[in-house]
């Protein structure tokens, strides 16, 4: 059942996006900010985790997700450091799949050879 | 020697010929509908280049070498070389003409180079300013894409207006009044701006200028649409062909009968995934070269009006808001004098 | 020029062909919904069978995500499945991947410094700038909060 809900949570998420990029001007750079900061908005207010709770990777693989890790990352960080913590808070929560992307990205970019697009199949 | 008409329009009395032509193109085009009329065919975007810039100089090279080759020219017989591309500093052009030891004259006038540069080596050759002149564009799907768009690899979504940059190159080489096809008359397009925003929908901000540059034309030249076999647009896709057809049809004035658009024509929309059609300089340069002047030097087309069509948009001003200019130049060809 | 932009626009309008929605949002649905779905199931091999927290097993989950579609970009197949995704690959933590990967390769040919370090986060860099900046000042408000609560 779990998976259903992962499924269907998830697959309602990216439905919105596709709204906003069907419906208005948006450039997918702009619907990927937003969704950041709703995620980090939600997150604060505390409404994002009851999602998490019920749909698991269904809420926390949409970027929405990723934003609210970071309002996450923030209470914890301040919490135990203070002051200081809300200059780490947000690169602590985003540490790994931001390190990873990093990493990932320049392994690719020296194993990898360009795609040539126009043969399409 | 050639006459002013009016507005943008000028006679070319003594006579131009297109002499020798020849068009270079990536697999898709090859694949597209008129694969058979090209002279050269890729096997891929990549030309045995490391990087999809010199790639496309590479493709200019070929098709002004193959042109050279079919009219049994060498390159010191050029006058002067009018070329462009779409890439910043127009690369293509610069970078594959550099060894060519010719004259040049580099123009930018986006998608509709090719009739710029037709327009310019015609009305030198009917002034008798040199013996042979070259005009030549290109354009490139993936540094077009990466100049203007995303990555390569980037999933980023395409609207249905958005429109295919053509892997493609068309060299044509003029000289004066020899034997057809005949360059007769050009206008050259006025900087139209009809307010269109949107990137993705280069149609849309081209037809104005095709409107105006075509119906001045005609108007200048006293001609109607009747007086044509066949009139081409650049490359308008099918958004901007249907606002051309509407803008006409609201003056009273059918052009759907004669009326042809290179982007529509390159490639199979049904089979390739090329959404409202083609684009890019090399979409109408390939068509021009490989279809449209073979054609009526073989006397299957008379007479015929070439109007390439040019988005003149800069990514920056895009991003600061501001519309997209759009440009259209016209080109009547024949095969009598 | 015999035509009125306003006349212009109207004409263009009419004629932009809009995108199929009965299309594009179950493609979106779908695509989207079993890309997270294939992290539910990671999620629940870390915490199932390495006996991670939820927390730890999520962030492990984000990685092998990242990894995948950093892989798929490599291979030019993340292109293709977002040709029909849209939203669906954009949204998930695949496509900040994939927005950081294709231009990491793309500009290799400017060099490893100037191209692939510099443009890495040409398209991704304002997710991290406003999600950083949305956080911080989520924090500054936390903060200030802590000494009345």
């Amino acid at each position: 059942m779990e998976y259903v809900w992962a499924f269907v949570v998830g697959g309602l998420i990216c439905t919105v996006g596709q709204l906003l990029i069907d419906l208005t001007k948006l450039t997918p750079a702009r619907i990927l900010v937003s969704f950041v900061v709703a995620g980090t908005v939600l997150g604060a207010l505390g409404w994002y985790q009851p999602l998490i709770d019920f749909a698991g990777a269904g809420a926390t693989v949409p970027l929405t997700g990723f934003g609210s890790m970071l309002a996450k990352g923030m209470r914890e960080a301040i919490d135990k450091d203070g002051l200081l913590g809300i200059f780490t808070g947000g690169f602590t929560a985003c540490a790994a799949g931001v390190t990873a992307a990093i990493i990932f990205g320049l392994a690719v970019a020296l194993i990898f050879k360009r795609t040539d697009r126009t043969l399409q199949e | 020697m050639a006459q002013f008409i009016k507005d943008g329009t000028v006679l070319l009395n003594n006579g131009a010929s297109a002499c020798s032509y020849a068009a270079a193109v990536g697999k898709m085009e090859g694949d597209g509908p008129l694969g058979h009329c090209f002279d050269y065919i890729s096997d891929g975007a990549e030309l045995g280049e490391k990087t999809w810039e010199k790639a496309e100089s590479k493709l200019q090279q070929y098709a002004f070498e193959i042109a050279l080759g079919k009219g049994k020219l060498q390159k010191q017989d050029i006058s002067v070389i009018f070329a462009g591309d779409l890439l910043n500093q127009c690369t293509g052009s610069a970078y594959g003409l550099r060894d060519s030891e010719v004259p040049f004259i580099g123009l930018y006038g986006a998608c509709s180079t090719m009739a710029e540069s037709l327009m310019l080596a015609s009305v030198c050759a009917d002034m008798r300013l040199g013996r042979y002149f070259a005009a030549i564009t290109s354009s490139h799907f993936c540094s077009a894409e990466r100049q203007f768009r995303f990555p390569i690899n980037y999933g980023g979504v395409r609207p249905p207006t958005a429109q295919w940059t053509a892997t493609a190159s068309g060299c044509c080489i003029t000289k004066p009044c020899d034997k057809p096809p005949y360059i007769k008359a050009v206008t050259a397009g006025k900087i139209t701006d009809m307010g269109i925003k949107d990137a993705n929908n280069m149609g849309a901000a081209m037809a104005g200028a095709a409107y105006d540059s075509l119906s001045r034309h005609m108007e200048n030249m006293k001609r109607t649409p009747d007086d044509y076999d066949a009139i081409f647009t650049g490359d308008l896709g099918q958004v901007g062909t249907d606002i051309l057809h509407e803008l006409f049809e609201k003056r009273g004035v059918d052009i759907t009968q004669v009326h042809k658009d290179c982007g529509l024509m390159l490639y199979d929309r049904e089979k390739q995934d090329v959404h409202a059609g083609g684009s890019g300089c090399g979409c109408s340069a390939s068509v021009l070269c490989g279809h449209i002047l073979p054609q009526i030097a073989a006397g299957e087309l008379h007479n015929v009006l070439f109007a390439a069509t040019g988005a003149l948009m800069s990514t920056t001003m895009s991003q600061q808001g501001e519309s997209i200019p759009g440009i259209s130049h016209v080109v009547e060809i024949s095969d009598n004098i | 020029m015999d035509i009125s932009k306003k006349e212009y626009e109207q004409t263009a309008k009419k004629h932009a062909g809009s995108s199929k929605l009965y299309i594009t949002l179950p493609k979106a649905f779908l695509i989207g919904g079993a890309i997270c779905c294939l992290g539910e199931l990671f999620l629940n091999i870390y915490q199932r069978y390495a006996g991670l927290d939820f927390d730890t097993a999520a962030a492990y989950t984000s990685i092998t995500l990242v990894f995948l579609s950093a892989l798929f970009t490599g291979f030019g197949w993340y292109e293709k499945i977002a040709k029909h995704g849209g939203a669906g690959t954009l949204v998930p933590i695949t496509g900040f991947a994939n927005a950081v990967v294709s231009p990491a390769l793309e500009f290799k040919t400017e060099g490893y410094v100037l191209g692939t370090g510099a443009k890495m986060f040409v398209i991704a860099g304002p997710v991290i700038v406003y999600g950083i900046s949305a956080a911080f000042i989520y924090g500054i408000i936390y903060y200030i909060y802590g000494f009345f609560a």
